[in-house]
């Protein structure tokens, strides 16, 4: 299954640039051309000649076809067009820690947050507030993130300017571990992590509320009660403790879209993670970055499903192989 | 016939009305459609067109909502550009819905290899995130028109309606009546259009309330990248051209925020209907709502 995905992605991404009409060299010299750049004539077709050697374009599909998945097999994911000698797969390695630390860290608090706020919501002896509360959070859920940010940011970097406008850190600082460059990447990351616990924080709370209730009906609960196990033991020692297990197997998936999901936060915060870095590469038409950001994306989410895959009999014993 | 369609409606109606949500959402929704509607009568289209009116000014009597870099109308541009969202998304849920029930039915109801050839690829196009596919296939198409978008985004929309469907026709395949209407020799094209297909349409409809959300939700993530029609003004389209030039830090609010209310109002209005969907095709969720 985890090698149909990658496969089936790495196949996707050769063929589809290719049914589109024109070529990515073409498309470098419109570019070109457009600033007035280019020369036209006899140098021109020189130009292109060179450009299709070099990236192997004179080559037969079928040949051009092996080649590209063996090389992007290997990640190999060639070079970027619009910053030539750069490799596409540094790049990625460069904006990839921006990218895991913001959206790993909200992604864990929103679960954190959503976990707990459903199952009180499915426990009968919660407070009330909850009851009300949480529903809203659910209809925040159906909002984009990065439509939600926007506000934020108007309203707390723009007009309060008690926070920055977007960047991961001050322009002007050396990033370096220290305590005070922490705080401002902490500064900085704020109104992006906040936009998306507040929209993310419903899907978790829904999800556990569904789990709860049906846990909430076993019998040893019943059980518990019986034995007059104090309210908050029961909570979190025998009902949250059960309904978490599915919980569990939806985080590890979220963990693996992180890299997918962060694409518009990332445009909207000019956050330089790999959004911004996809987001740059389609605006300068820059091929094989798409491509190989892509791919990647693709396979961040195949090695989570794989992982769970694996992880899900550890978690239930009652699943063995 | 009418008789039992009045009676129908009537049923229909009345559960709209106890349903506080799907009510709130229907209403929310009905709203967007009228600024489509009746929008063209009180407002002068053409003032979307780029360069019709002078560019940045904030809102006045002459211009409610203000006027964007491009010198638009942002009045205008929410009239004409709604109807443009909704379209691309009704469009898209409409054949990935269509598409993804006739899948999901023949996987459950014939089975053995065409289920499992049907259930793989489902599987697999579940597990590669649509944006990536999506942009890769936006950034090749030079020109984007809404229709386009529509299509790109439907064969991206198909695995959850034919995942649900597929399992509903499951259980449905072994219930009393459909072995009668085979032992009756009723042919397999009879008894999926005539046993099966009436039971699963409730959650076709729910099914396509979700993917029309997706779509939406799919089509404005394009847009707002740059990725959308160039000709028509969308809604994620202004916000783009907002953020490319800058008017957040210039202050420019009413450029950008008309466009984000206008599709919070949206997303909200399907997600509550969607909601109210699910609990009418799954009753259980009713009482812990």
């Amino acid at each position: 299954m985890f090698f149909v995905v990658v496969i089936l992605a790495a196949t996707l991404n050769f063929i589809i640039p290719r049914l589109a009409p024109g070529d990515p060299i073409g498309a470098v010299l419109e570019e070109l051309r457009a600033r007035g750049a280019s020369t036209g004539g006899d140098a021109e077709d020189e130009i292109v000649a060179a450009y299709r050697a070099r990236f192997g374009l004179d080559q037969p599909v079928h040949v051009q076809y092996f080649r590209f998945l063996f090389n992007t097999l290997r990640f190999d994911l060639g070079h970027s067009i619009s910053y030539y000698p750069q490799k596409v797969e540094a790049a990625l390695l460069r904006s990839l820690p921006w990218t895991v630390g913001l959206l790993a860290i909200s992604t864990v608090m929103s679960f954190a947050a959503g976990s707990f706020f459903g199952a009180m919501m499915a426990w009968p002896r919660a407070p009330g507030f909850m009851q009300r509360f949480v529903p809203m959070f659910m209809v925040l859920s159906a909002v984009p993130y990065y439509l939600l940010g926007l506000i934020l940011v108007y309203i707390f970097a723009f007009v309060m300017r008690l926070l920055p406008l977007g960047g991961a850190y001050s322009s002007g600082t050396i990033p370096q571990l220290d305590l005070d460059f922490l705080l401002d990447v902490i500064r900085h990351g704020i109104l992006p992590a906040l936009s998306i616990v507040l929209t993310s924080v419903g899907f978790w709370a829904l999800g556990m509320r569904g789990v709860m209730v049906t846990v909430l009906g076993e019998d040893y609960l019943t059980l518990a009660e019986a034995k007059g196990l104090p309210d908050r033991r029961i909570f979190f020692g025998y009902a949250m403790r059960n309904a978490l297990l599915p919980q569990v197997t939806s985080l590890a998936i979220a963990l693996g879209t992180v890299a997918s999901g962060s694409v518009l936060v990332e445009v909207v915060f000019n956050y330089p993670g790999i959004g911004w870095l996809l987001y740059n590469a389609l605006r300068s038409s820059d091929y094989y970055m798409v491509q190989g950001v892509t791919f990647f994306l693709i396979l961040t989410v195949a090695v989570s499903v794989l992982i769970v895959d694996m992880i899900y009999p550890l978690l239930d014993p009652r699943i063995e192989r | 016939m009418t008789e039992t369609f009045i009676r129908r409606g009537k049923a229909l109606l009345s559960y709209i009305l106890r349903t506080p949500k799907l009510l709130l959402g229907l209403v929310m929704l009905g709203s967007l459609l009228l600024l489509g509607l009746a929008g063209p009568l009180f407002v002068d289209v053409e003032k979307a067109r780029p360069i019709s009116v002078p560019t940045r000014k904030p809102p006045s009597a002459e211009y409610p909502l203000g006027t964007d870099g491009g010198g638009r109308d942002v009045l205008a541009v929410l009239v004409v550009g709604t109807p443009q969202t909704l379209r691309m998304g009704l469009l898209a849920g409409i054949v990935g819905v269509v598409l993804g029930t006739s899948l999901g039915m023949i996987a459950g109801y014939f089975g053995g290899r065409i289920d499992m050839a049907i259930s793989t690829a489902t599987d697999t196009m579940l597990t590669i995130p649509p944006l990536a596919i999506l942009l890769v296939v936006a950034a090749s198409v030079r020109s984007m028109s809404v229709e386009n978008m529509a299509l790109i985004i439907a064969l991206l929309s198909w695995m959850f309606p034919a995942r649900t469907i597929r399992a509903q026709v499951l259980s449905l395949r072994e219930q009393p009546y459909v072995h009668m209407a085979r032992l009756a020799g009723l042919g397999d094209i009879r008894i999926i259009f005539e046993e099966i297909m009436p039971n699963i349409l409730p959650l076709a409809a729910a099914s396509f309330v979700g993917a029309t959300s997706g779509a939406v939700l799919a089509g404005i993530g394009l847009e707002v990248l740059g990725l959308g029609p160039q000709r028509t003004p969308t809604l994620g389209m202004t916000i783009y051209w907002a953020q490319l030039y800058s008017a957040l830090i210039n202050g420019l609010w009413w450029w950008w925020l008309p466009p984000i209310l206008v599709l919070i109002v949206l997303f909200v209005g399907l997600f509550l209907v969607s909601a109210a969907m699910d609990e009418f095709v799954n009753p259980r969720l009713r009482r812990t709502g």
